[in-house]
């Protein structure tokens, strides 16, 4: 009843703070906000360029690794193991889906940072430094880090969702794949994967808005530092992680409300996201029960 | 078999099992997890972990009590806030299921889901600091009251919409009015679900560190009341982890196992209590 | 058995063109052949020592009541059954005298075709759906001819030629179900099975099969599946009638629906049960 009504008033009254909070830097910057890649809060300059940029790429990496990683896997559960190890496997998945922020963020600052600076840099940077996004120098953090514990964090949500829209194609596709002469995989990846293509995007538009929106982990590897940069190697920012490192302590109403102005930002970005990746799981899931119109 | 095929059936092996690999990298991951975290922090869980304070920065040992304590703090709080709405909201969703105010509330509930985390912290910020000018228990509760919110409100109308209809029927056949039906019947029938969807809504924002860092901020003291800030699990670790002391790393580790331990107990035994079954008879 | 009338049904032998009545099974050349065959999911015994033979270039139909194991045994003819873990096969099933189960799967499932139940075209345009076939199979010719051909025999070329792009789930049912027989056609296999084929289909869709199933049994010997009597009757050239897992008759499809030689084929065919 009115409980009901509350949460309505509360998801207006977000939007509704986030947008009256951020309008000096509106008023003042206007649209320059998202093109300038200063951020100097002595100087009341602040741009959002590099901290949407850090995002973006951030997230982009998390997807490269994340994505074939988890249809792979999305495939395996739901093709080729039995019912019981798949439905335990995926028992585990939904369990690492439950693994806070923080936690993440523990591993990759004191384990993968280590790792980087040690192991991953000199593979990478050694053969194919040449390439601008794989210049060093590396100091552990950084965009590629940030990119590994990300995509750790979104495979989960890839996996749990390509696995029940696979499990829901018909029967009968993969069959008939089979009975022209199909091997196994080519069933698989020719027929019923493309079947099941729609949910599969959801899936990934899901994965990217967690990674948009995510804190605590890419805070405490990104390294922090505005910068608009090719090397994947080097320190960055993300609008999340600035948020959490510099809202406390701005000083200043124009501070405060750019970053009240990037939260908002933040808001529409994952709210777009989520809203065509709900549409993308809503279609397939229709379409799997409404086949054959006879 | 010709040559063609022969090459089609390695392809279709080789692939199959890279799948497989997929998925034990995929699920190596939370084992890698486990293991760092049990690694590094096992031998840290001691007595003092649990009952002292934090040492001033630069001195060894202490524990991180105060940290444990306002977590549950702020996670009782939160429930006050997250459930009763979560809760009776959701009745209300499953009654008025078709009516055009249901469905702006679910999509404002789903919408909130989407937010992230960090944005509801600066939203708190602005309703409860601003006012009140300093950070306080109550502020980081009702963040993370908000995020309570969307979960415990679609897994209540969803536990109870799978109640068949012969089963209010059944009662308001009897005579009982819709609501007295709802309490009576429905909801102890579907009580398993909403108990297990409250418990997996705190487990989540029990790790939550973002919306608490504009709220509930941190103390290196003990906490009194609920107006003043207080320490957490996951803000601690945050602290701890990326400062430059091994000391304070150990208790990083060690404070990530807790939680992480935590979560997970409680993720496990939800689940477990759903599959083994909601109490519903067969219509 | 008495010589009483049989209500309920009506037999139209004619449409049976380009048959003898009651031509001999033992004469002609058999393309797959059934000995022997017992079939298991798990503990669970489906078929109970099977054997027939499906001669060459004609159409033999499966029928039986529910549960019966037509469709089990037609699934056998393809290995179709090993997509369930559980099942198990005993017995001997020939493909030209080869043993199948000594066979390359994957081979053997380009000879041996199969038309489902249900129409489920790929998620593709009504060309790529018929492409797929000779496509994997390595097919290096002009693809177009090939799709085209199949579409041909397949009585829908004239309803799709200016569509072929258009996506295979904007066709009807009907077409949908003489699209998949096109898909299967495509591979050129040397026996189509198919299981129901109409059952999900109108009446008017359904007599389009039928007709073109007589005219098939010239490219490619038929089994089919179907629980309708009287379609049975109407396209195939010999029937076997399956009880509870077991081959009850085996004859030319004009003498079991006339003079039956079983009571229980008798039972069924005049639907005392089933």
């Amino acid at each position: 009843m009115l409980f009901a009504a509350s949460v309505v008033l509360i998801t207006v009254m977000v939007v509704w703070k986030l947008w009256i909070n951020s309008a000096l830097p509106r008023h003042k910057f206007g649209l320059r906000f998202f093109i300038t890649d200063v951020w100097d809060p002595l100087a009341d300059q602040f741009g959002a360029l590099p901290f949407i940029y850090g995002t973006l790429v951030t997230a982009g990496v998390a997807l490269l690794i994340a994505v074939p990683l988890g249809i792979g896997a999305a495939i395996f559960l739901a093709e080729l193991a039995p019912p019981r190890i798949s439905d335990t496997l995926q028992f585990f998945i939904d369990l690492l889906a439950a693994v806070p922020s923080v936690i993440y963020g523990l591993l990759g600052f004191l384990v993968v940072v280590p790792l980087m600076r040690s192991v991953i840099f000199p593979a990478l940077n050694k053969p194919l430094g040449f390439l601008p996004i794989f210049k060093g120098p590396s100091y552990g953090v950084g965009f590629l880090t940030a990119g590994i514990v990300l995509a750790m964090m979104v495979i989960p949500y890839i996996i749990s969702v390509s696995r029940e829209v696979l499990l829901s194609v018909p029967r009968d596709q993969r069959e008939a794949a089979l009975a022209l002469g199909s091997t196994r995989w080519e069933s698989t990846w020719k027929v019923v994967v493309p079947f099941a293509k729609t949910g599969i995007f959801g899936s990934i538009f899901l994965a990217l808005a967690r990674a948009l929106g995510e804190t605590m982990a890419v805070t405490m590897v990104i390294g922090n530092t505005p910068k608009v940069v090719a090397s994947l190697f080097s320190p960055g920012y993300s609008i999340a992680a600035v948020i959490a490192n510099e809202f406390t302590e701005a000083t200043g109403d124009l501070y405060t409300q750019s970053l009240f102005e990037l939260g908002l930002v933040l808001f529409l970005m994952t709210f777009i996201l989520n809203g065509l990746a709900r549409l993308l799981i809503i279609v397939t899931t229709r379409r799997g029960s409404g086949m054959g119109n006879v | 078999m010709n040559a063609r095929l022969r090459w089609r059936k390695f392809v279709s092996n080789f692939m199959l099992a890279m799948t497989g690999v997929c998925a034990v990298v995929s699920v190596g991951v939370l084992f890698l997890i486990l293991g760092y975290l049990l690694y590094n922090g096992g031998a840290s869980i001691n007595w003092d972990f649990f009952t002292k304070l934090p040492k001033p920065v630069g001195e060894t040992g202490g524990g991180m009590a105060n940290a444990i304590v306002g977590s549950a703090k702020l996670l009782l709080a939160a429930s006050l806030v997250g459930v009763p709405i979560g809760f009776f909201g959701g009745i209300y969703l499953a009654e008025f299921s078709g009516s055009f105010t249901a469905s702006i509330v679910r999509y404002a509930a789903d919408l909130l889901n989407g937010v992230p985390s960090i944005v509801i912290g600066i939203f708190a910020y602005s309703i409860v600091v601003l006012p009140f000018k300093h950070f306080s228990t109550l502020a980081g509760a009702f963040a993370l009251g908000i995020m309570m919110i969307p979960i415990t409100l679609r897994s209540t109308e969803e536990f109870l919409k799978s109640i068949p209809r012969s089963l209010r029927e059944g009662a308001m056949a009897l005579g009982a009015s819709k609501w007295r039906t709802i309490a009576s019947v429905v909801v102890p029938a579907a009580y398993r679900g909403i108990l297990t969807s409250i418990l997996l809504a705190l487990a989540r924002v029990a790790g939550e560190t973002a919306p608490l860092l504009f709220t509930a901020f941190g103390n290196s003291r003990w906490s009194s009341g609920w107006t003043q800030p207080t320490s957490s699990l996951p803000v601690m670790i945050f602290n701890y982890a990326v400062s430059p002391y091994d000391d304070w790393h150990r208790q990083a580790w060690a404070a990530g196992l807790v939680l992480l331990g935590l979560i997970l107990i409680i993720n496990i035994v939800a689940r477990t209590i759903l599959s083994r079954g909601i109490s519903v008879p067969r219509s | 058995m008495q010589g009483s009338s049989k209500p309920g049904l009506s037999v139209n032998i004619a449409m049976n063109t380009g048959v003898n009545k009651s031509e001999s099974h033992a004469a002609l050349p058999m393309r797959m052949t059934i000995s022997h065959v017992s079939f298991f999911y798990g503990a669970k015994q489906i078929l109970f020592d099977v054997s027939l033979g499906i001669a060459d270039k004609r159409v033999t139909a499966l029928i039986g009541p529910s549960g019966c194991g037509k469709s089990t045994l037609l699934r056998t003819l393809d290995r179709m059954h090993e997509t369930v873990t559980t099942s198990r096969l005993e017995g001997e099933i020939l493909l030209d005298g080869q043993n199948i189960m000594a066979q390359d799967v994957t081979q053997l499932r380009r000879r041996v075709g199969m038309v489902f139940q249900r129409p489920n075209p790929f998620p593709k345009s009504i060309f790529e759906n018929v492409a797929y076939g000779p496509r994997i199979n390595g097919f290096k010719g002009p693809i177009a001819e090939v799709v085209e051909k199949s579409l041909r025999n397949a009585a829908l070329w004239d309803e799709v030629k200016d569509h072929l792009h258009k996506s295979a789930y904007e066709l009807s049912g009907g077409q949908q179900q003489r699209l998949c027989i096109a898909r299967a056609l495509a591979v050129e296999p040397e026996v189509l099975l198919l299981d129901e084929p109409a059952s999900a289909l109108d009446p008017i869709s359904t007599a389009k099969i039928e007709e073109l199933l007589v005219e098939l049994k010239n490219l490619t010997t038929i089994a089919i599946v179907t629980h309708n009597m009287q379609q049975a009757a109407r396209i195939s050239d010999f029937t076997a009638f399956l009880l509870t897992g077991q081959l009850i008759e085996f004859s030319p499809t004009p003498h079991l629906f006339t003079t039956p030689s079983d009571p229980r084929t008798e039972a069924y065919i005049t639907g005392r049960f089933g």
